[in-house]
């Protein structure tokens, strides 16, 4: 299925969403491609057989089951942003359906992208990986290079299947005056994987986003963020690990830098299976007074065989780093630059090594644009 | 009046009084290091020696609370880190920190910028495999004296300071050090075209034997007592250890 229309005077600000992964000059390989502009399907490809994607509404129609997973593990009456996106008459959104047993290895990438100042972007996404499936997600989402006020209001659920594995990447690149607030869910099945990289390097208003995995026997959940608080931002950020099933497991690690901004990471979990194990992992590095972490680490064991610790430290550049480099001839402000972007990129070692690479640049082109 | 421009002198220390979180760590500390020369300090631990170095690079906690430090004419008190090191003053540290997060070939890349210069300066101090890593993290004592020398050879300062740059290194190790030293202080060049100057601060000496030095000094109590010829001090403190140096320098300030 393919859906193209693009606007022509779009084209070249749609090429620039290179900055959050999407790759429109096929420069890097892509299993399959999904745009949405403001509230308009504008891509809509998958180059694999066995990868079905295509706009929610389509779905719907396509397929009898997809209603039953609408708000199926997240409350539509959870806040008013939830009860915003069940209120739609018209669904907008990605509905991504891997077979059972495809392996597909490109990466699935999509973006969410806001091109009229103001518009208010509401979207429903689901993602079903069938039974010992794999796929790699790369979202990000952006504004328009003239846009700084808009707002991303988004419902997405995730069902990743028994022994499938899931690895989802979002970019985020807002304007200084946007609002987001994702809602999103994970069913993690038996033995299934799900791994989420978050990375957030640029100015907005207002994040708030606390997504959450539920794990059944064996399953087992990363939460990996990188955020860089910058310009008078306010991120609000989390994830919560339910482990229900014997065996599973969630680690939730956050690596943060702060300047001039309010950064809040929440990390829950709560043990409630035999054998279950949670680790949440928080550093935060404050850059000026202006600024402020804080982390909110809260675990919770209903049973007596699980295992959860957490980690958090918050602190500032060390001195003795910044004299040293300053030692050989660097300024201040290079060598604050190399030792925000060393901070943020401890956290993305786990990456592969495409995405890696992209991160690593996006650290080096953030962490340079510092002022002292 | 003497020229210091005119006379080549690289560094010169004038009464140098130091101290650290409000203590005094070096106290009226003369020396003279002319261009092509090396100056070679001794001194038991807590002595003083690496007080003097850091402050001569300026790192903020040495506050100089008498004296000046010239370099090549102009007092450089008032001058920052950054400039003292682009103005050509280096050091390697004795306890340099890690740098979690930023690898070895990123900073060495901040430092010289054209990537072909750099990777040739990491095959001559063998640390191509080093690039990748973190600075100094996992590093041993001898990795990190050895990667303090290839950030040096990166820099090329014509002022430089070593602080112990021998101890923890093993013997394979030493005869590749030695050269690298030996390059930075332009050993290897005729006497007359040698620019670069610079301090070894050592307690061992043994690194004389293939750097030879000009002049030699004892620190002790943050005091410089004795100077001459640096293997005349260096078997001094071998066979006397630094109490005969001390013994001297009483009867020195007594007879007045």
């Amino acid at each position: 299925m393919k859906v193209k229309k693009v606007d022509k005077n779009l084209e070249e600000e749609i090429a620039g969403l290179d900055r959050v992964g999407f790759d429109t000059k096929g420069e890097t390989e892509r299993s399959g491609s999904f745009l949405v502009t403001d509230d308009k399907t504008t891509e809509s490809e998958s180059k694999e057989e066995n990868l079905v994607v295509m706009p929610i509404s389509f779905a719907l129609e396509v397929y009898d089951w997809a209603k039953d997973l609408l708000f199926s593990i997240v409350d539509r009456g959870k806040d008013e942003y939830t009860k915003e996106v069940a209120s739609q008459k018209e669904l907008v959104g990605s509905f991504t359906y891997v077979k059972k047993g495809a392996k597909i290895e490109a990466p699935f990438q999509s973006c969410f992208f806001l091109h009229d100042q103001g518009f208010r972007q509401v979207l429903h996404n689901i993602i079903i990986l069938e039974p010992n499936s794999e796929l790699n997600i790369i979202t990000g989402c952006a504004t328009g290079n003239l846009v700084s006020v808009g707002s991303h209001i988004a419902v997405t659920e995730m069902f990743v299947r028994k022994g499938a594995h899931l690895t989802y990447t979002m970019i985020h690149d807002w304007g200084s005056k946007t609002i987001v607030y994702p809602r999103a869910a994970v069913d993690v099945a038996e033995g299934a994987i799900f791994n989420s990289n978050y990375i957030a390097l640029t100015q907005v208003k207002e994040i708030q986003s606390n997504p959450t995995a539920y794990l059944s026997d064996r399953a087992s959940a990363k939460f990996n963020s990188i955020i860089y608080g910058k310009d008078g931002s306010s991120f609000d950020m989390g994830a919560r690990g339910i482990l229900n099933g014997e065996n599973a497991n969630c680690e939730i690690v956050s690596r943060v830098a702060s300047r001039n901004s309010k950064v809040t990471l929440r990390a829950y979990i709560e043990g409630n299976g035999k054998n279950t194990k949670g680790h949440t992992e928080c550093n935060g590095l404050l850059l000026d007074d202006r600024s402020s972490v804080t982390a909110i680490p809260e675990l919770k064991a209903s049973n007596i065989d699980t295992e959860l610790s957490h980690e958090a430290s918050i602190g500032k550049i060390a001195g003795e780093q910044l004299n040293y480099l300053m030692s050989r001839g660097l300024d201040e402000e290079t060598a604050r630059a190399l030792l925000i972007r060393g901070f943020l990129e401890k956290g993305i070692s786990g990456l592969p090594p495409s995405l890696k690479k992209k991160a690593d640049k996006l650290i080096e082109v953030a962490a340079s644009s510092e002022s002292v | 009046m003497i020229n210091s421009k005119i006379k080549g002198v690289l560094l010169e220390v004038k009464n140098l009084t130091v101290e650290v979180g409000g203590k005094r760590l070096l106290r009226g500390v003369d020396m003279v290091v002319r261009e092509g020369e090396t100056h070679v300090v001794f001194g038991p631990n807590g002595s003083g020696k690496t007080t003097l170095v850091n402050a001569i690079m300026g790192l903020p906690e040495y506050k100089v609370v008498e004296g000046d430090i010239i370099f090549r004419g102009d007092s450089i008190l008032d001058w920052s880190l950054t400039k003292r090191a682009k103005s050509g003053i280096g050091l390697a540290f004795q306890h340099p920190p890690v740098v979690e997060g930023v690898s070895l070939g990123v900073l060495l890349k901040t430092i010289v910028p054209d990537e072909k210069t750099s990777r040739e300066i990491a095959r001559e101090a063998r640390m191509e495999n080093y690039l990748e890593r973190e600075v100094n993290v996992g590093f041993s004592g001898g990795e990190r004296k050895k990667d303090e020398l290839l950030q040096l050879l990166a820099q090329a300062p014509q002022f430089v300071m070593f602080d112990e740059p021998d101890s923890g290194v093993d013997v394979d190790s030493i005869k590749l050090m030695v050269g690298i030293i030996r390059k930075i202080l332009q050993k290897n060049k005729p006497i007359r075209e040698r620019k670069n100057g610079g301090i070894i601060v050592t307690h061992s000496g043994v690194i004389l034997e293939e750097i030879h030095a000009d002049k030699g000094y004892v620190i002790v109590n943050g005091k410089l007592l004795c100077s001459g010829p640096p293997l005349d001090i260096f078997d001094q403190v071998k066979n006397y250890g630094f109490e005969r140096c001390i013994k001297e320098a009483n009867e020195s300030e007594k007879s007045g």
